[in-house]
């Protein structure tokens, strides 16, 4: 048998494997399956105390035992971010099927909506006319989602109406252009940025809840959205919504014949991911030090976002997780690779795409589809 | 005069994705990429012949040398990568009938690896050409109120290798009979196929001229711009794309006109709200061609009704 034979049949073997636990998942007691959700959850939420006390296993996975380390607080929050990030392009890529390479925007839109109305520094918070806000930090960020729905809306009218590859190539283009407008515009301040972003609002002892000095509770405060924003996501796909999205994903004019708007639908999960996409982007403005500047959002990590959820399986949100812990923890743990993790990924991509196109964990459905596919190939091959 | 000679390039890599796609009806994102390695294709051609640039200019003759040597090291270059990306990476697809999006990822994919692959191992630093020819000055021209034209030698070179490059493809694909099989593929692979026309062959071929064209552009980059970084396709590959898009994509005349309309329009735009926004200007009249003219300027065409 040669080599790559073998591998495939390793990781076919691997696959049966995890839906065969995922029937067996299925069978358990809907309490039972909470009570072990919810298990998980704590665990996530422990993990920077668990560190504290150096337990098994994260004396292994801690970037503390790193030379040079990130703190693992402070990784650990960002890897929540960019797990937002994932679950929110996933709704794009996953759910609807439509390729978005300029994420980056939108996540970029909400981290410069907070700082530029929210910084002291910042021109457009001198000239505007501020007033004592309630909630104000709240207020930043709904603006910076309201914007960043709304820029992908204005983006997705014009290229949704044509065909797949056109909003590939165009959202990378919009990607850029806010890469751009951040570098060279006066009032985003360029490369030198904006300091003193607010942080979240609250007070322990006196001091404030989410500064610098513990990121413990910005971990807490990600993970919390996190998890509702997954709720909620889960809670469209398994809507009227999310089988629309389904039919548009498998053949878009079939789906247009019985009845679905696949347009409107197209917009809404563009719009949708654009406003997780801005809420990201506003907590990563938001968090620690309160510092954004133009290098913060390279196409590259568009790319690599891509990734995440390609990698770990489109639509699948446990995958996609996966995937955006893989791509933003593993490079922190493992330090040699850090300045060749883009080169990695892109590979990895590749060759996901050859030999295994629904991931690494793949949905049940999306896998469904590929085997489908497979089959088809296979019968031309026979009769052509 | 600065735009033209940029349109020439772009023009020149536009081709690349209008044949691709004409006959695929598929981006390859990673193109950029083939334009990149080109580009240190030629400079490695002319550091083995021993130029770089500490050497001081050559002579006209043996300019006209290094020149040929490093437009055939570029296109060898980017043509071997561009035959590479489609046997490993498209072709497997390809027999897998995988959708569209999977091509696509795979095409970024190959780009991000290109791309940093190359950075990787030229420690993401910029590489200087030599210096083989000094810009000449030949023509001064006054348009009275609307400025100056200054035209050298370099920038007329470099729009007549465009030309000359589209004219032989042009050529190729409309008078030979293997371009007569590549038009017959554009219009309908399996049917194509039908008739004897192995098609593989063909898919290949389009990739192989596209890389040629895009060593060309590549060569005369690096005379024309003096130096190359790992990330010098990305922004290039992008504006050859929307000239691509302008002309209308699948038309090779359509990617000359598109390539030389963007260049003449960048360095206008650019002049007028200062060249940092120059790179802004492609991404939106990209989005404008889409919006009000899908199929470009002089339609989409690779074996239809034009050709």
């Amino acid at each position: 048998m040669k080599f790559t034979d073998r591998l495939r049949h390793i990781d076919n073997r691997r696959v049966e494997g995890l839906s065969g636990m995922r029937r067996r998942w299925r069978a358990l007691p809907t309490a039972v399956r909470w009570l072990t959700l919810l298990a998980v959850v704590v665990v996530f939420y422990s993990l920077p105390i668990l560190n504290e006390y150096f337990v098994f296993p994260i004396n292994y996975i801690s970037t503390d035992i790193v030379p040079n380390g990130t703190d693992f607080d402070t990784a650990l929050v960002a890897t929540a971010i960019f797990v937002l990030v994932a679950v929110g392009l996933n709704v794009v890529i996953g759910l609807a099927g439509m390729l978005d390479l300029g994420y980056i925007g939108f996540f970029a839109v909400g981290a410069y909506t907070v700082a530029l109305f929210g910084s002291a520094q910042s021109d457009l918070y001198i000239k505007l006319p501020h007033a004592v806000v309630p909630y104000r930090w709240v207020m930043l960020v709904l603006i910076g989602i309201a914007l960043a729905m709304m820029s992908g809306v204005i983006l997705g009218v014009p290229t949704l109406r044509l065909r797949g590859d056109y909003l590939a190539i165009v959202t990378l283009g919009f990607g850029e252009i806010i890469r751009l407008i951040a570098v060279n515009s006066t009032f985003t301040n360029g490369q030198q940025g904006i300091d003193g972003v607010p942080n979240p609002p609250g007070h322990f002892n006196g001091e404030p809840l989410f500064g610098v000095v513990d990121s413990r509770p910005m971990y807490w405060l990600c993970l919390t959205i996190v998890i509702i924003c997954i709720f909620g996501v889960r809670r469209l796909e398994n809507s009227r919504v999310g089988r629309a999205w389904l039919a548009v994903r498998e053949d878009e004019d079939a789906a247009g014949i019985m009845g679905v708007a696949a347009f409107k639908f197209k917009i809404w999960a563009f719009a949708i991911g654009a406003a997780v996409g801005g809420l990201s982007g506003a907590l990563y403005a938001s968090r620690g030090e309160g510092y954004v500047n133009s290098d913060g959002f390279p196409l590259q990590l568009s790319i690599l976002f891509v990734a995440m959820v390609v990698l770990g399986g489109q639509g699948n949100t446990a995958g996609v997780i996966l995937g955006a812990v893989v791509i933003t923890y593993l490079p922190e743990r493992l330090r040699e690779i850090k300045d060749e993790r883009f080169m990695w990924f892109g590979v990895a991509l590749v060759i996901i795409m050859i030999f295994r196109p629904q991931g690494l964990l793949p949905s049940r459905r999306r896998a469904a589809e590929m085997a489908d596919m497979k089959a088809e190939a296979k019968e031309v091959s026979v009769s052509g | 005069m600065t735009g033209l000679t940029y349109g020439g390039i772009y023009a020149l890599v536009a081709l690349g994705y209008t044949l691709v796609y004409g006959v695929l009806k598929l981006i390859n994102f990673a193109h950029s990429e083939v334009f990149m390695l080109g580009t240190f294709g030629a400079i490695g051609v002319w550091g083995v012949l021993g130029f770089n640039d500490a050497t001081a200019t050559p002579s006209l003759l043996m300019f006209a040398v290094l020149m040929l040597a490093g437009t055939v090291g570029a296109m060898v270059a980017s043509g071997g990568t561009a035959l590479a990306l489609e046997y490993i990476a498209y072709r497997p697809l390809r027999r897998k009938r995988a959708p569209r999006l999977v091509f696509l990822i795979t095409a970024i994919g190959c780009s991000l690896a290109l791309l940093e692959g190359m950075g990787v191992v030229t420690d993401h630093d910029t590489y200087k050409a030599p210096t083989l020819i000094d810009p000449y000055p030949i023509l001064h021209l006054n348009f009275g109120p609307l400025g100056t034209v200054d035209v050298d030698d370099v920038s007329v070179g470099i729009i007549i290798f465009a030309l000359l490059m589209l004219a032989v493809l042009d050529v190729f694909i409309n008078r030979s009979r293997t371009g007569a099989g590549v038009r017959a593929v554009a219009q309908d692979a399996d049917t194509a196929a039908l008739m004897g026309i192995n098609k593989n062959r063909i898919f290949a071929l389009t990739f192989l001229l596209g890389g040629i064209a895009a060593g060309l552009a590549a060569a005369l980059y690096d005379v024309y711009i003096g130096n190359t970084i790992n990330d010098v396709g990305f922004i290039l590959g992008i504006k050859a794309f929307t000239a691509a898009v302008l002309g209308g994509i699948g038309n090779l005349r359509g990617a000359l006109v598109g390539g030389f309309l963007l260049g003449l329009v960048e360095q206008w735009a650019g002049a007028l709200f200062g060249n940092a926004w120059l790179d802004v200007v492609a991404f939106i009249i990209l989005v404008v061609v889409l919006m009000f003219k899908p199929t470009g300027l002089l339609g989409e065409s690779l074996g239809r009704a034009k050709a």
